[in-house]
């Protein structure tokens, strides 16, 4: 970075006062709106384990149940992934189909720190966001130099190369096809008790696999370790994003995704902030990543697999790119899917419409049973097809669309507001 | 030498699967300006065009036959495809045998239509909104093309063999003067090889010298022009849609020997066909099958023993990194125009 892109810097940040509430109040840095969001996330996430299991244990609708610790883990960790993604994709317009690289080299540094040092996650999550974050400054550096389709393919291609190169030639370092796993052998030169016994993923002894369960009659809640501290790794995360967004800097990619070559003719040098960009979003990944062997210390090469990197994109997309809480909620809409929609069998479904004549129940589940249980991913392409074409802004604009149209309903005249409403970039 | 020889001939026909899947990509990019990543899966419905005919050609109905009896010494049932009724037991098991063959006749006037519906239906509304739309949501289409094919075929891979003329190899090192059994090719990777040289000849000489052809290279080079002089250019790229989506599905067809086709063939080989027109340079259709037998052989090339010893895993990486390569030093491809999509 020279001179010249400290100067526009200032110069942009007088901006976003008119267009964003940034200045406001100052309450953590946020402004009220943004304050409630966080307040909303903040209690949706410690309140997981109540609201993720609102049947009762043992019933027939047990099943939708999603609160329990796998889960609710992942549930906040692709949340990180995809809020990472956001930061690049959202922002940029920069689209990554090589996202899933870093979190896997964040894994893999994760899970070495765990063999070689300690089994206390501390170090592992730390080391996993470095060490992504300098590799997605050398795939940002070669990568940014173009934009568009070539973008994309130029993070494909060092993507696949991760994963192919983890799966044949680094297999010292990365244990090719079987991955790695904490052994009883590793050396963890800083545990008292290595190499007699296999060690347990922990937050200075308190172990991340540990939980506390609650019994309210039939309903049964879990709290475990490892779920609160991802989540709250992951509000940790979201606020950064958040303060991200509102701040000149954010203001900045947004400049570089409605008109890049505009900017350039301004003379500013967009390259640093994309890179940043990158390299930020890169590092979110990582910490996706550490996290996840925080949680299953175990790591393979198909976590880069270039899937993997199509996944984040649909969560962002799905969600909405751009906003803020989209890329979270589209995480946990297809994890949602991935593991409960997917176990839902034909003989469940023939429950479900069992109260139907016969004919008409055969007929309902022959229709229904393509797209749930094994078909899951059919219900989720169509979705986000429907997404892409109808609803650009992602879920969240759905429901600023639905909300809207409440209000409108509610008191017939709002025109006003609801064309303010419509100005406001989605957020 | 003749390893070198065995690894090009080898690369051959991987290559002209890319150049096909490559060719398509490009047609489509060049007339409509849409990044088609659903191209994978047309190159894969393709293949189960091929799966589908076998499926037709051998529906069976159970007859007894008192000739034969099985091992509790009942009459044996026996199943005996409804083709046999028709056309009698030796031309019906001919049909068969060559039902892959058989599908391209099959597979062209389907995949044209599956092209243009999906044209019309879909890409249509994209064409004003960014590449990166475009990319989404055909990636969308992908996995909904391919999760109804895994509904309807199931996930395990459905062997698909070659007619029996072509099941052997051919040993290519006598006709050069090696030893016998140096360098043997199977026949049917000749037959592939040979096919997409039949069908890339095609597709140029149809734009080269017909008039179709040359009011799309017209639309191509400047699509307003055209519709300024009362051409319905709109209506033609449809139809070189379809016929970029049935260049990928005979790719498809003719591939299922060499691989038994699966619901994810075509996601596999979709990122390397973007890789080859990329590097092929986007919008150019010599770029794209030059690109596709280039890379296809330097990757066979690569996974030669002594090039591995040297540069341990070049093979996996290869092609990736010939793209990175030709991206950062010439942006716009091997053979792309100036000026087309080179930033």
């Amino acid at each position: 970075m020279t001179d010249h892109t400290t100067d526009p810097r200032t110069a942009a940040s007088a901006r976003p006062a008119t267009a964003s509430h940034a200045t406001e109040t100052a309450f953590l840095g946020l402004g009220p709106k943004d304050f409630r969001l966080l307040l909303i996330v903040i209690a949706l996430t410690m309140l997981a384990p109540f609201l993720l299991n609102p049947f009762p244990a043992g019933s027939e609708l047990a099943q939708f149940n999603a609160g329990y610790p796998d889960l609710m883990q992942r549930f906040v960790i692709f949340g990180i992934f995809a809020i990472g993604f956001n930061i690049l994709f959202g922002l940029t317009g920069y689209l990554s189909f090589g996202h899933a690289a870093f979190l896997g080299v964040g894994s893999y540094a994760a899970i070495w720190m765990m063999k070689l040092l300690t089994m206390n996650v501390i170090p592992a999550i730390v080391l996993s966001v470095i060490v992504a974050g300098i590799f997605a400054l050398l795939v940002g550096f070669i990568s940014l130099r173009r934009s568009g389709i070539y973008f994309s393919i130029l993070t494909l291609a060092f993507a696949q190369m991760s994963y192919a190169l983890a799966y044949s030639v680094l297999t010292p370092i990365t244990g090719g096809e079987t991955g790695l796993q904490a052994k009883i052998n590793d050396p963890r030169i800083l545990d008292p008790g290595a190499g007699q016994s296999l060690g347990r993923a922990n937050l200075f002894g308190l172990e991340m696999g540990s939980s506390y369960n609650l019994q309210i009659g039939d309903w049964s809640f879990t709290f475990n370790a490892g779920y609160y501290l991802a989540a709250i790794v992951m509000l940790v995360g979201f606020y950064l994003a958040i303060r991200l967004f509102r701040s000149p800097f954010g203001m900045m990619l947004r400049a570089v995704k409605s008109n890049q070559q505009r900017m350039n003719y301004t003379g500013l040098n967009s390259r640093p902030y994309t890179l940043a960009a990158f390299v930020i979003s890169g590092m979110y990944a990582g910490l996706a990543g550490g996290l996840m062997v925080a949680m299953d210390t175990q790591v393979g090469p198909e976590r880069m697999f270039w899937t993997a990197s199509g996944e984040v994109v649909l969560m962002t997309i799905l969600g909405g790119a751009g906003t803020l809480i989209g890329p979270v909620l589209g995480a946990g809409m297809i994890k949602y899917m991935e593991n409960i929609v997917s176990k839902i069998n034909d003989n469940i479904l023939h429950q479900w419409f069992s109260f139907l004549p016969d004919g008409l129940e055969d007929a309902l589940v022959a229709i229904v049973y393509p797209f749930i249980g094994k078909g899951w991913n059919l219900t989720l392409g169509i979705v986000f097809m429907l997404v892409v074409i109808f609803l650009p802004g992602g879920l969240v604009q759905g429901g600023q669309k639905v909300a809207r149209l409440f209000r409108r309903n509610n008191r017939k005249g709002g025109g006003a507001e609801s064309e303010a409403a419509k100005k406001q970039p989605a957020e | 030498m003749d390893a070198l020889i065995l690894q090009i001939l080898n690369g051959l026909d991987k290559g002209s699967a890319y150049a096909l899947i490559a060719l398509g990509l490009t047609l489509i990019f060049g007339t409509l300006g849409v990044v088609n990543f659903a191209h994978g899966a047309l190159f894969m419905l393709g293949a189960f065009c091929a799966v589908t005919l076998n499926r037709i050609l051998t529906l069976s109905h159970t007859v007894v036959d008192e000739s034969r009896t099985d091992f509790l010494g009942n009459p044996m049932k026996v199943d005996v495809p409804y083709l046999f009724d028709i056309v009698g037991p030796d031309t019906g098991a001919k049909l068969i045998e060559w039902s892959v063959p058989l599908s391209i006749l099959f597979a062209i006037p389907v995949m044209i239509l599956i092209g243009v519906v999906m044209e019309r239906g879909l890409i249509k509304h994209f064409y004003k909104r960014p590449h990166a739309d475009q990319i989404l949501v055909t990636f969308g289409l992908a996995i909904v093309l391919q999760e109804v094919v895994k509904y309807f075929y199931g996930a395990n891979p459905i062997p698909t063999p070659a007619p029996s003329a072509f099941s052997g190899s051919f040993d290519f090192g006598v006709l050069l003067g090696f030893d016998p059994y140096v360098i043997i090719y199977p026949y049917w990777r000749l037959v592939y090889f040979a096919f997409a040289m039949v069908v890339i000849a095609a597709v140029f000489a149809f734009l080269q010298f017909s008039t179709f052809g040359m009011v799309v290279r017209a639309g191509m080079a400047d699509r307003e022009t055209v519709g300024l002089l009362g051409i319905n250019i709109d209506r033609r790229f449809t139809i070189m849609f379809g016929i970029a989506a049935a260049v990928a599905g005979l790719a498809g067809v003719m591939y299922t020997p060499i691989n038994p086709p699966n619901y994810h063939m075509g996601m596999d080989f979709l990122v390397l066909s973007f890789v080859v027109v990329v590097v092929g340079g986007m919008g150019s259709l010599p770029g794209a099958v030059l690109a596709g037998f280039l890379l296809g052989i330097l990757e066979s090339l690569a996974s030669m023993g002594w090039v591995i010893d040297l540069i341990p895993g070049i093979n996996q990486i290869i092609i990736y990194l010939v793209a990175i390569v030709v991206l950062l030093t010439r942006p716009r491809g091997l053979m792309g125009r100036k000026g087309v999509m080179e930033d």
